[in-house]
């Protein structure tokens, strides 16, 4: 296991229309190994650039990435990925969908079934495991990506805003089964979100970011998601500290998103 | 005058049996499913189902309006038909000197399509020959005329009379009535006129019914069914033409695919193949593989070749274009996610791309089987020696309407076959369309 270097990535590409974007800035970051991160910042902060970056889906102009101490050149399996919309494959039952990843690597039906049967009853889904997954709510579609990602045995898990289109109350159940996860399994944790609440409660670090250019704006360190593990979230909201660092995160991101609003009305 | 008449009694069984069909639902039925307590049906595309009653009326309606404006032997509603039998009607010839003679003409009617309606014999019935009659007395004699249904013909009175026209004898009298050139007499049995050179003429009427050439009755298409499987028609039989078509159809469809498929994919994944062959598909599609068959025939002969060639050619585009709008239809994250499980080139392809293409496979499939389908009968219109187009071709040549028109509804069936056919292949394959 190990963590992961964000050393000092820029990206900048040119617009159609002869301008270009300076999307990230001299991002530099160093993940320990079994840290939970949490990113959040207004929209168009480059976070999910940055995490596209992480995964391999795209190229920095400068810079690097470092895991297992070789330089990210592409997507692997050693760092795995959950989408939003879970990005199931549904002409595959919710068992193919998990052993995927074992599957690829041609591991053996017997070894591939006991690691699927382990991961769907962790998530709890062991009485789904050959349904299809549209038959699925959008809460347990989000359980079979967070399997099939395990099942992969990542180092690094990143989590592209996965609980974004869920109901609150199937959100708050998918928090703490992150965080259990999270405890339980001891793995590096990139998450990215806009609720700055899953952002407080998931991330052992926080990071805010900034737009234009994307950059790091804010970094702190919690204790909630410590706290949160096993235990219930709701008790974690109670904490004086969690009122008070919410508040503050929130009107950092307000401001920001003022100044963007500002600037358009400048430039229009 | 009929296509209207036919049109008005169409509406007429459509609106009739809709309000018959509600009141018998409302009477006897009632549903208690959720759409059922839809009130907002109109504009709800979700609400409106097909209502199967209506179906079934629908085709009984076009069977039962073939029958009863045709003049079918069945025993159903019919319109009224043309005359048949015998008429008399008088003449009256008058001399320029003022002399006058009246005389009869018997006019006989008989089915136009008689030679090829087998009589109680078995055989074939005949064209009935002139009844013999009196000549009468006085100097205009009687003539007789045997005339065929929807048919007219001129009455050369004179030619047995005692006076001819360049005596200057003139017909002033039809039955008894006072007439002149250009005039004419609607009888019930048809019409009686003169023409502008004073001869008499008669056109039997012809009632709301099609004639046999241009409609025959459904039983004489079934008849015709039967007999083409079991004597053929040109040296095969209905299934061989029927077959000769379809095989040419599949095959020329299964090499489309065979090809395009794997060119869509190919314009669909890289950079180079969707560069070199996007001006190849985008020409060739809007050109209508009708337009080819010329050129195929230049090629490739008369034969098989050139027909699934011409096949060939129409399936490919098809497919090429619906294999690559369905891997643009792949979303990118399951593409992501699949490499980021560890997935190769080649594993994404197959456990991806592939069955997430499906659906769009599916579609451009029963496009293409549509278009090859409609293709195969005009290539096989143009030059073929079997096949159900050019049956169809052929038997139009000789008047044969009601081979023309059991080709027809045997295209159709087969081509409604077909298509649910790949549909049903398609909810078997692809069980997630339409649920994602």
């Amino acid at each position: 296991m190990s963590g992961l270097l964000i050393d000092n990535i820029s990206m900048r590409f040119d617009l159609p229309n002869g301008g270009s974007v300076q999307a990230l800035k001299n991002v530099t970051l160093d993940i320990k190994s079994g840290e939970l991160l949490s990113v959040l910042g207004p929209s168009g902060c480059g976070k999910t650039t940055l995490l596209n970056i992480v995964a391999g889906f795209l190229a920095p102009t400068s810079g690097q990435i470092i895991v297992n101490e070789k330089s990210v050149k592409g997507p692997g399996a050693e760092r795995g990925m959950v989408f939003q919309q879970g990005a199931l494959f549904e002409w595959m039952t919710v068992r193919e969908n998990v052993s995927f990843g074992p599957d690829m690597k041609k591991m053996p039906r017997a070894q591939s079934r006991k690691i699927v049967d382990r991961l769907l009853e962790v998530v709890g889904l062991q009485d789904f495991k050959d349904k299809a997954v549209y038959e699925l709510s959008g809460g347990m579609q989000q359980r079979v990506a967070l399997a099939r990602c395990l099942a992969n045995e990542p180092d690094v898990i990143l989590m592209d805003e996965p609980l974004g289109a869920l109901d609150a109350l199937t959100r708050e159940k998918m928090q703490s089964l992150v965080l259990d996860l999270w405890k339980e399994t001891g793995k590096t944790i990139i998450l990215i979100t806009h609720s700055v609440e899953e952002a407080l409660l998931l991330g052992e670090r926080l990071l805010v970011m900034a737009p234009r250019p994307g950059r790091i704006h804010k970094e702190y360190r919690l204790p909630f998601a410590e706290m949160g593990a096993g235990a219930d979230l709701r008790e974690v909201k109670k904490h004086p500290d969690y009122a008070k660092t919410r508040e503050e995160i929130l009107s950092m991101i307000w401001e920001m998103e003022e100044e963007i609003m500002g600037r358009t009305e400048e430039s229009a | 005058m009929t296509g209207i008449i036919l049109l008005a009694v169409y509406i007429a069984i459509f609106a009739v049996s809709m309000v018959a069909v509600a009141w018998c639902t409302k009477q006897f039925f009632t549903r208690a499913d959720y759409t059922s307590l839809k009130t907002v049906t109109f504009g709800d595309e979700s609400a409106v189902r097909p209502n199967r009653a209506a179906s079934v009326i629908s085709v009984l309606a076009i069977f039962a309006l073939w029958a009863a404006f045709t003049n079918t032997s069945l025993p159903v509603l019919k319109a009224k038909g043309p005359f048949e039998g015998a008429v008399k009607f008088t003449y009256t010839a008058t001399l320029p000197d003022g002399r006058s003679d009246d005389a009869t003409v018997s006019v006989l009617v008989y089915p136009e399509d008689v030679q090829l309606t087998d009589g109680p014999d078995g055989k074939p019935g005949k064209i009935p020959a002139k009844p013999s009659i009196e000549p009468g007395e006085g100097f205009a004699k009687n003539d007789v005329l045997v005339i065929a249904r929807y048919g007219s013909k001129l009455i050369s009175v004179f030619s047995n009379d005692e006076f001819k026209k360049p005596d200057g004898v003139k017909v002033t009298h039809l039955n008894g009535q006072a007439i002149a050139p250009g005039e004419e007499i609607i009888l019930s049995e048809g019409r009686l006129a003169l023409t502008d050179k004073g001869t008499p003429f008669f056109e039997p009427a012809k009632g709301f019914r099609m004639a046999r050439l241009y409609l025959p009755a459904p039983e004489v298409a079934s008849d015709r069914f039967w007999k083409l499987n079991n004597e053929g028609y040109r040296n095969f039989t209905l299934l061989e033409h029927t077959w000769a078509s379809l095989s040419r159809v599949i095959y020329g469809f299964l090499l489309g695919a065979l090809l395009g498929i794997p060119l869509g994919y190919a314009m669909g994944l890289t950079n180079w193949a969707r560069g070199w062959f996007d001006p190849i598909v985008e020409f060739m599609r809007p050109v209508p593989p009708l337009a080819l068959i010329p050129l195929m025939i230049i090629w490739f002969g008369i034969g098989e070749t050139s027909k699934v060639i011409l096949l060939f050619l129409a399936a490919l585009w098809i497919m090429a274009i619906a294999a690559r709008s369905g891997v643009s239809g792949v979303a990118i994250a399951k593409v992501h996610a699949a490499y980021s499980l560890g997935a190769s080139k080649w594993q994404i392809l197959l456990k991806v791309i592939i069955p997430n293409s499906l659906p769009e496979i599916f579609t451009g499939a029963r496009v293409a089987m549509g278009v090859c389908w409609g293709t195969v009968v005009a290539a096989e219109l143009v030059a073929a020696e079997k096949g159900l187009g050019m049956m169809i071709m052929v038997a139009a040549k000789f008047q044969l309407t009601d081979i023309v028109i059991v080709g027809i509804i045997l295209i159709g069936v087969i081509g409604f076959l077909i298509d649910i056919g790949i549909r049903q292949l398609e909810s078997w394959l692809v069980p997630w369309k339409g649920k994602v």
